[in-house]
């Protein structure tokens, strides 16, 4: 773009571009954008994706219903148990199954320490983005207690894959309701660290008020969802307008902002991260004593203990493994609200042992969307902290 | 409005000529539809002050191959407004002297921008009318389209080169 400036000056105004990424640490993984800026302004940003493209949903295709749940938690790393709960309710709408009252209260306390975990880790290095390194330390902190809980009654820290079609893997570990109580009963007074960190700090708030501007009607044509919405005044969470798993009998709050800006992101993660620990209590204290996994031989895996003692049990457990399910025909979409947003997943079944098809919507690759229309007009320098108020995470944008 | 309240008012708007067939699973209803009517109506479903679909979840396709017509292509939607979803699919075909083809609904949602450009190369339907028609997540040198079923889940070294074949060259 070149354009004369007035006659007889023979300067050129020109704009130029400039290659930000694929290895940026702005960028959470390898993402890469071609930013065309105007001095310091941006004038149009394209964004170039695919470098952690693995073929997620075509692997998903050749695998058993049951063992697609430990590929699903590697979708999204930073919320890996979302991903096998909504792949879990979707394959149990298809098999027609329901998870018992335990496992549901249980699927929704992992579910949300998920979503601090995930906040949290957002948090720290959104602060590290924008140039305040402190919020990290403290929060890597409190994230690491939470990757202990998981540790503790499921083996894996930061995948923890517990979920299984039809309930859980197992039953909660011993302790783990008091180290839990524990947590949340602190977790408060952590985040009140956080903010005052952040909150009211001139540096941040001057860096991030303002910048990033996202309408509603913008947000909602662009198909953005979780943080990104509720921060644009679209008070929309899927645990309120479809409830699933029990999500009805909690009390909390929908945090809404009306900001539209990467201030109103912040303040909105903030608030969840209150309520999640606010959820998580209320599911410890609901908690009673019963099945964790549903019964329905030939669709979901009989107890551990019975396959020791019963030959039918092993019958069925030896069939699933070998064979798989064979799900009825028919095609399911489930949504859930994941730390991210809409995570939604469309199961197509042909009668087969494995998905005909299975389709990933995930809320970080829609909410990407927006970038381009939250940055043109904006500073180069603002480009960081406005992606970084999305929440990436590249491993579930290119699946 | 609950699934069969949707369904019928689609019924009631476009006939049985439009609305070509019709599922249901569960508790969700999945409507076939003129892939020729399909923008008249995505506006339709997203302009009804009682449908008010502003949102779309996502566009997708599924491969039915070898039965024919090959492609479903999805579109997955909800309503801020009522908070209800639906789901309306069309069929398109592919023939050796007809590629795969539907019109793009970016106008009437942009968010399937992205949608369609990953649809287009997973699958190898063509977008009428996409703003953006480039590829989205697979490198531009591949030719091959990796969802359909009679791709192979291991790829090949012609048709998935790790890197372009003028860099392997050396040139």
């Amino acid at each position: 773009m070149r354009e004369a400036a007035s006659s007889g000056d023979t300067r050129v105004r020109e704009t130029f571009e400039l290659n930000v990424g694929p290895h940026h640490p702005s960028t959470h993984g390898v993402f890469r954008a071609v930013v065309e800026l105007d001095g310091e302004i941006v004038v149009n940003i394209t964004p170039y994706l695919g470098y952690l493209h693995r073929g997620y949903e075509k692997t998903c295709e050749a695998k058993t219903w049951h063992n697609v749940i430990p590929l699903a938690e590697r979708c999204d790393y930073m919320g890996a148990t979302t991903n096998s709960f909504v792949y879990c309710l979707a394959a149990e709408k298809l098999l027609d199954v329901e998870a018992p009252e335990r496992a549901q209260t249980i699927r929704v306390i992992m579910a949300e320490l998920t979503r601090i975990f995930s906040h949290l880790f957002w948090l720290g290095t959104h602060g590290h983005d924008v140039g305040a390194m402190t919020p990290l330390f403290y929060c890597l902190r409190e994230r690491e207690s939470i990757m202990d809980l998981f540790e503790l009654t499921a083996g894996g820290r930061l995948m923890p894959n517990y979920l299984r079609i039809g309930g859980l893997i197992r039953d909660l570990e011993d302790g783990f309701v008091e180290k839990a109580r524990e947590f949340t009963d602190q977790f408060n007074f952590r985040v009140d660290e956080y903010e005052a960190l952040l909150t009211k700090n001139p540096i941040y708030v001057d860096r991030v008020k303002n910048i990033g501007i996202l309408s509603r009607e913008d947000a909602i044509a662009l198909g953005a969802s979780g943080p990104m919405i509720r921060a644009s005044g679209v008070g929309w969470d899927i645990r309120k307008s479809e409830p699933y798993s029990g999500y009805d009998r909690y009390d909390f709050q929908v945090a809404v902002e009306q900001g539209c800006d990467v201030y109103s992101r912040y303040l909105v993660r903030i608030r969840e991260m209150r309520e999640s620990a606010k959820i998580v209590r209320q599911g410890l204290d609901m908690l009673k004593p019963g099945p964790i996994r549903a019964t329905k031989p030939g669709a979901v895996f009989p107890p551990q203990e019975e396959i020791y003692t019963k030959t039918e049990a092993l019958i069925h457990h030896f069939m699933l493994v070998v064979e798989g399910v064979r799900a009825p025909v028919g095609q399911v979409y489930q949504a859930i609200e994941s730390p991210r947003g809409e995570l939604g997943v469309y199961l197509v079944s042909d009668g087969g042992p494995n998905p005909h098809r299975l389709k990933w919507r995930a809320p970080a690759f829609v909410n990407l969307e927006t970038l381009a229309t939250m940055t043109k007009g904006a500073f180069l320098s603002d480009l960081i902290a406005i992606l970084s108020s999305i929440d990436i995470v590249l491993a579930e944008v290119d699946r | 409005m609950n699934q069969q309240e949707i369904r019928d008012k689609l019924f009631a708007q476009f006939g049985e000529e439009v609305i070509q067939g019709e599922i249901q699973f569960r508790d969700q209803i999945t409507l076939t539809v003129d892939r020729g009517r399909i923008t008249s109506v995505c506006r339709f479903l997203r302009e009804d002050p009682e449908l008010a679909f502003d949102f779309l979840s996502f566009v997708g396709a599924v491969d039915r191959f070898p039965n024919h017509p090959r492609f479903e292509v999805l579109y997955q939607l909800y309503s801020l407004r009522n908070n209800h979803r639906f789901r309306i699919k069309a069929l398109v075909d592919e023939t050796d002297s007809e590629p795969a083809a539907i019109d793009s609904v970016v106008a009437v949602w942009p968010t399937a921008d992205w949608h369609e450009r990953e649809t287009a190369e997973m699958f190898g339907i063509s977008f009428g009318g996409h703003p953006d028609p480039r590829k989205l997540l697979l490198p531009d040198e591949w030719t091959c389209h990796p969802l359909r079923k009679d791709f192979s889940l291991d790829g090949s070294e012609e048709e998935t080169p790790d890197l372009p074949r003028e860099v392997e060259q050396g040139s």
